[in-house]
């Protein structure tokens, strides 16, 4: 057993996080304490376990494994720390520092729970995801799962005191306790008969390949829960609004990859692989996800909801590649296998990355107006320039536009789909290849939603006359926003630095690297005549040339500039009840998409002297697949309810009976 | 790369225009481009046919093509215009399904059509039989075509797309029927197509419209 | 000349010749439509004159424009000339080409295409939201339409890039005819004319208010800002053009840069199909009608699909 170099510093930070957590119980009503002092040490911690998760990655990193004395007796605790582990701390510690900074100048008085215990519940839940990748055993994974999914649901009732965040909060802890079922019966098939609960042992012991596909079919389910898998995402567009910004920035950029993370160590490194349904279920799945994401993501009126459909999409996408990755490796195709597989990792880091910088932004803006639904914002990059700046970052990122992050998975994912006709099987080879085109018209969606989100925001005209008394967002909160964005470019200029983080994980589980491109800057991973791209030349060449174009249009002509009020083909009364509201930008999906929404809609009649325009959209899946369930359950409960009989008598005589019928059966 | 003869290269792309010629009968909303496409399609028909004629060497083949040419490009189209014009039915409603729901389920059926050609077609030894994929999603949307129509005269044209498709599968994988057959088949057709003819006025009588959702009250209940 | 430095000025030589073409193909293709309407056509140069005197005016800007407002029209422009550059419409030597692949080229017309909505809500005008929503609408089904015809010939070169995807087509032994280019040829159109602002989708030429798109977007334009966001656009038809002759008629671009002699005559047979190109838009644009707005949807998943079915087609005969 090699000393466990990182894994004991590794665990050090991980109990320094639980230590500011606990250090807020000092004083629990100080936000100065909290906040400005705890969550920067915090942020620092999780840089630590960033560079830690980063060294995991290096080439030739052996894993480490580490027995801890700690757990139940002849159950002890086992860590270990390897490439895809690393892959996941490096993620978590990148976007946690961010996220940790950002919510230092967040956390105000008087906000629900009290500063002291937010603080400890959102280092606990730090803590917990970074032991959920780290753990080796299926005791200390559990553990760790649940903790996160606790820890999480206390952050998302912080204002317990609003009956939605209250229901909100109920639905996400049922949800997760239904997945973390399947995972628990996912845990007890893949120990097949050993009661080895240790990830070597279920590594090592073949399972006969039903128990194989019942056991992937159940983390499916599970991990699919915990990522908000279309039909199991109803509790993602509840929840994430729920939470204050950095924690949904926190739900929706990384514990959602912990699911990735948990579906990529059951179906890829304990059952290696397996059969080629069950890519490709995952990437129906996730394709499905992506499609329905960003068509829901279109049609939103609240802005932290938009973005949580959009988390649905960009899982999605990375369910794709993950399915696309198994698919390939069950045919032996090991070289694409690891192009999907860098694509869906490398796709996972820039969703942290954007999507933690959205929702952080979406919290400055909640924090300046006190507005989140889109029908009463606007304007605010006027008022809010920062914000507004840093949060263009991460739109056109999110949007995976070149030269920015969100294209380089984006372009991986599609180089992917294009080797996928050498598949051999008649029909597979022929349906996968779509996937590139549902693949492409999320990703076009995508834009349509993100220049929605932006537009509506912060540009036109303030829709409210409060919002003229809007702030910016002060400085720690500009930290934190601006390394996210600096990560967002850094991984889109770079995206051969990316690549390699990614070679360790595809080397273990897709049987190969992907080859090197020619600099830092340019990756080229199958072939330089097939396909390369260069993010740092592109950025380069737009800068140069909007740089000539604008030297030339100066010195040629002139920068004569002369302020007017809008021409507005002429109309002089314009006010700012004449833009398009939410609703009508999201109209030609709706039309375009009508069969795949519920609508209510009530429009006035031609007459009406007070005139109500109102429109509801709603999940079909909640109506067609969650309500009957409701039903059926309290149907019966209510059947069992007969038992309940409010006297001691009938109880002590049901035990009685029972008592009675386990004699018969034993002896 | 290009390791196919040109004949069969060729062949191909007619077999490619083939199917466009289907899809874009799918989506017009006019009958009378709809005959137009039609007679579009009797053309690749017949250039099709002739080439495997004159690629193969079978004489039989150049009398097909030249009965395609004469019925499904002249004939059929013709009477049917004609027929347009005397019932007055120039455009077409909207189809039952919304078209590109209907694009969307033919894409559907020709993954289908090919995943289940490309076994069949791997054991056929015609130069032609790749193909057999196209024939059948040519057969496959006509039928969709049929379903997805409300008037009566698109039905007789989506009619006659069905009988092209099945046609091209013929010539594309066995080289073509016997002369009795194709022979018999081309007149049964054109009498299908008088008798639909008569039909279609008899129907206009009756309903002031040739709308087939009238034809449903003529049900028993 | 060591040879980077010439493939460098070649680059460069192939974005300022698409930026300076760019107006003329658009007067060429106005005055083409002039003459099959039987009016009197505009000069052919008009494109130029109308740049120079946007250039020449004081810029009138909304008082509370902020600066994507006014950064705007320099990124777009920006990145339409950089795609010019990525596009090889005379020769394939080019090193921007490797840096860029047709799905970057893809990522930068969306580039632009978010830029100019953005731009266009900036002020916050009825209709420039209203046109914002309409072109993101266009865009979200053209732009996998185009990724899809794209990926035919991706499957038939085995690349990404369109240098070897017009090798691929100019050094095929023999002559060889791939049908799945049938259906990506016709969807292809039929992306360039929504994506273009053409009808039926759009009317260039219109300034109607309830059915404009493109223009919506530029009405609060003016200028040298209106001049960028124009040239721009005509750029991107310039753009689209060129990629419709790399996948579909590659024919006379130089595979040396070296020589002087392949680049003149690759040079004269782009001006020769850029030609006939603009004629044949101007005949389409001619005898085609608008399409409602809500049929703009239908068209574009018409070519969407069409594009995807090139790709079955492709996969099932395997040339």
């Amino acid at each position: 057993m090699n000393a466990p170099m990182h894994l004991a510093p590794l665990l050090g930070l991980i109990a320094v996080w639980l230590m500011l957590g606990a250090a807020g119980l000092v004083q629990p009503r100080s936000t100065g304490w909290v906040a400005r002092v705890l969550f920067p040490l915090g942020a620092l911690v999780a840089l630590g376990v960033a560079a830690i998760g980063g060294a995991a990655l290096a080439d030739g990193f052996a894993p480490e494994r580490w027995v801890l004395p700690l757990g139940l007796p002849d159950l002890p605790f086992h860590l270990r720390l390897d490439a895809l582990s690393g892959f996941f701390l490096a993620l978590l510690g990148v976007a946690g520092a961010g996220i940790s900074m950002f919510a230092a100048g967040y956390f105000r008085e008087g906000e629900g729970t009290a500063p002291g215990l937010l603080g400890l519940q959102y280092h606990v839940f730090l803590a917990s995801m970074a032991l959920v990748v780290l753990a080796d055993d299926a005791y200390l994974f559990m553990v760790a799962w649940e903790t996160m999914a606790l820890s999480s649901y206390f952050l998302v009732a912080t204002q317990h005191r609003i009956p939605e965040i209250r229901r909100a909060g109920f639905l996400y802890l049922l949800m997760a306790h239904v997945g973390a079922l399947a995972l628990l019966l996912c845990f007890g098939v893949l120990h097949g008969g050993s009661w080895e609960m240790t990830f070597d042992a279920m590594r090592g012991g073949a399972l006969p390949p039903a128990w194989a596909s019942v056991a992937f079919l159940l983390a499916l389910f599970g991990f699919g829960t915990k990522a908000g898998l279309v039909p199991l995402h109803v509790w993602l567009p509840e929840a994430h609004p729920a939470a204050p910004s950095p924690v949904s920035a926190m739900m929706s950029g990384l514990m959602l990859k912990t699911a990735v993370y948990g579906l990529l160590r059951v179906g890829m490194d304990l059952l290696s692989g397996g059969a080629w349904w069950w890519g490709l279920l995952a990437m129906a799945l996730g394709l499905g996800s992506a499609m329905f994401g960003a068509v829901f993501a279109a049609v939103q009126t609240d802005m932290k909801r938009l973005l949580a459909y959009s988390s649905i999409e960009n899982i999605g996408l990375i369910f794709t590649g993950v399915g696309l990755a198994m698919l390939c490796r069950a045919f032996g195709m090991h070289a694409l296998a690891a192009l999907a597989l860098a694509a869906a990792l490398i796709h996972a880091f820039n969703h942290a990355l954007f999507k933690s910088l959205l929702f952080l932004a979406t919290g400055s803006v909640l924090h300046a107006t006190r507005e989140r639904s889109l029908g009463k914002l606007g304007g605010l990059i006027r008022r809010m320039p920062w914000v507004a700046l840093l949060a263009l970052v991460g739109t056109l990122a999110i949007a995976g536009l070149p030269p920015l992050n969100g294209f380089v998975s984006e372009w991986l994912l599609l180089q992917a789909f294009l080797s996928t006709p050498a598949i051999p099987h008649a029909f597979i080879n022929m349906i996968v290849p779509l996937g590139a085109a549902v693949v492409a018209l999320t990703a076009a969606l995508a834009g349509y939603v993100m220049v929605k989100f932006y537009g509506v925001i912060f540009l036109g005209q303030p829709r409210e006359p409060s919002l003229m008394h809007a702030h910016d967002a002060g400085w720690l909160e500009r930290i934190g926003l601006a390394w996210l964005a600096l990560g967002c470019v850094a991984v889109g200029v770079l995206p051969q630095v990316a690549l390699d983080a990614t070679a360790g994980v595809t080397q273990a589980l897709a049987g190969t690297a992907l080859q090197r491109g020619p600099a830092p800057w340019w990756i080229a991973p199958v072939a330089t005549a097939q396909a390369s791209y260069s993010g740092l030349w592109l950025l380069a060449g737009m800068l140069g040339v909007v740089a000539v174009t604008f030297v030339l249009v100066r010195r040629l002509y002139h920068g004569r500039v002369r302020r007017t009020p809008p021409w507005n083909c002429g109309y002089p009364w314009l006010t700012p009840r004449m833009q398009d509201t939410a609703e009508g930008f999201g109209q030609p999906i709706r039309r375009i998409f009508g069969p795949v929404f519920r609508i209510e809609r009530e429009v006035p009649s031609p007459t009406d002297s007070a005139p109500r325009y109102r429109i509801r959209i709603d999940d079909r899946f909640w109506h067609a697949l969650y309500l009957p369930i409701v039903g059926a359950v309290r149907g019966v409960a209510d059947a069992v309810a007969v038992l309940q009989r409010g006297r001691l008598a009938v109880y002590l005589l049901y035990s009685f009976l029972t008592l009675i019928v386990l004699l018969v059966f034993v002896l | 790369m290009s390791a196919l003869p040109f004949a069969t290269q060729l062949l191909h792309v007619l077999a490619a225009g083939l199917l466009l010629l289907s899809f874009a009968m799918l989506t017009q909303r006019r009958t009378r481009r709809l005959v137009v496409l039609l007679a579009w399609q009797g053309a690749v028909l017949t250039a099709s046919t002739l080439l495997i004629a004159a690629t193969a060497h079978l004489p039989h083949l150049y009398w097909s093509a030249a009965l395609t040419l004469t019925v499904k490009v002249g004939l059929l189209p013709w009477l049917l215009l004609r027929l347009v014009r005397r019932l007055g039915v120039e455009r077409d409603s909207e189809p039952l399904v919304n078209v590109p729901t209907l694009m969307l389920v033919g894409l559907a059926l020709v993954i289908f059509a090919f995943g289940l050609a490309q076994p069949i077609s791997a054991l056929a030894t015609t130069v032609t039989r790749q193909t057999l994929g196209i024939a059948l999603a040519v057969i496959l949307l006509a039928f969709l075509m049929l379903i997805a129509r409300r008037t009566a005269v698109t039905q007789v044209i989506g009619f006659l797309a069905l009988e092209n498709g099945l046609f091209f599968a013929a010539t594309s994988t066995t080289y073509g029927m016997p002369m009795v057959i194709e022979l018999g088949i081309a007149l049964d057709v054109l009498v299908g197509v008088f008798v639909f003819g008569i039909f279609f006025f008899q129907i206009r009588e009756q309903f002031d419209s040739l709308d087939l959702q009238h034809l449903e009250a003529l049900k028993e209940d | 000349m060591n040879p980077h430095a010439y493939a460098f000025v070649l680059q460069l030589g192939e974005a300022v010749l698409a930026v300076a073409l760019a107006p003329l193909l658009v007067g060429w293709v106005a005055q083409c439509r002039a003459w099959l309407q039987s009016r009197s056509a505009p000069p052919l140069l008009q494109p130029y004159r109308t740049l120079r005197k946007l250039f020449r005016k004081d810029a009138a800007l909304a008082t509370h424009a902020s600066p994507l407002f006014r950064g705007a029209p320099y990124v777009v422009f920006g990145t339409m000339t950089l795609s010019a550059a990525i596009i090889p419409s005379v020769t394939v030597d080019l090193p921007l080409a490797q840096v860029a692949d047709a799905i970057a080229l893809v990522g930068l017309f969306a580039t632009a295409r978010v830029f100019i909505a953005l731009a266009a809500m900036d002020i916050g005008t009825p209709f420039g939201t209203l046109g914002a929503r309409r072109e993101m609408m266009i865009g979200f089904l053209a732009e996998p339409a185009l990724l899809m015809v794209l990926f035919n010939a991706f499957l038939l070169f085995g690349s990404t890039a369109l240098p070897t995807v017009v090798e691929g087509t100019l050094r095929a032994e023999g002559f060889a005819l791939h049908p799945s280019l049938a259906f990506a040829g016709v969807a292809f159109v039929m992306v360039l004319l929504a994506e273009n602002a053409r009808i039926p989708i759009d009317n260039p030429a219109t300034h109607l208010e309830l059915t404009m798109i493109h223009e919506a977007m530029l009405l609060e334009y003016s200028a040298r800002h209106l001049a960028l966001m124009e040239w721009a656009s005509w750029l991107k038809l310039f753009n689209y053009i060129c990629i419709g002759f790399t996948l579909f008629a590659p024919w006379g671009i130089a595979l040396h840069g070296a020589e002087p002699a392949p680049l003149l005559l690759a040079l004269l047979a782009l001006v020769a199909k850029l030609a006939c190109a603009g004629a044949v838009l101007a005949v389409i644009e001619t005898v085609s009608a608008k399409l409602r707005l809500f049929r703009a949807p239908e068209f574009l998943s018409a070519a969407f699909l069409l594009a995807v079915l090139g790709l079955l087609v492709h996969l099932l005969l395997g040339t």
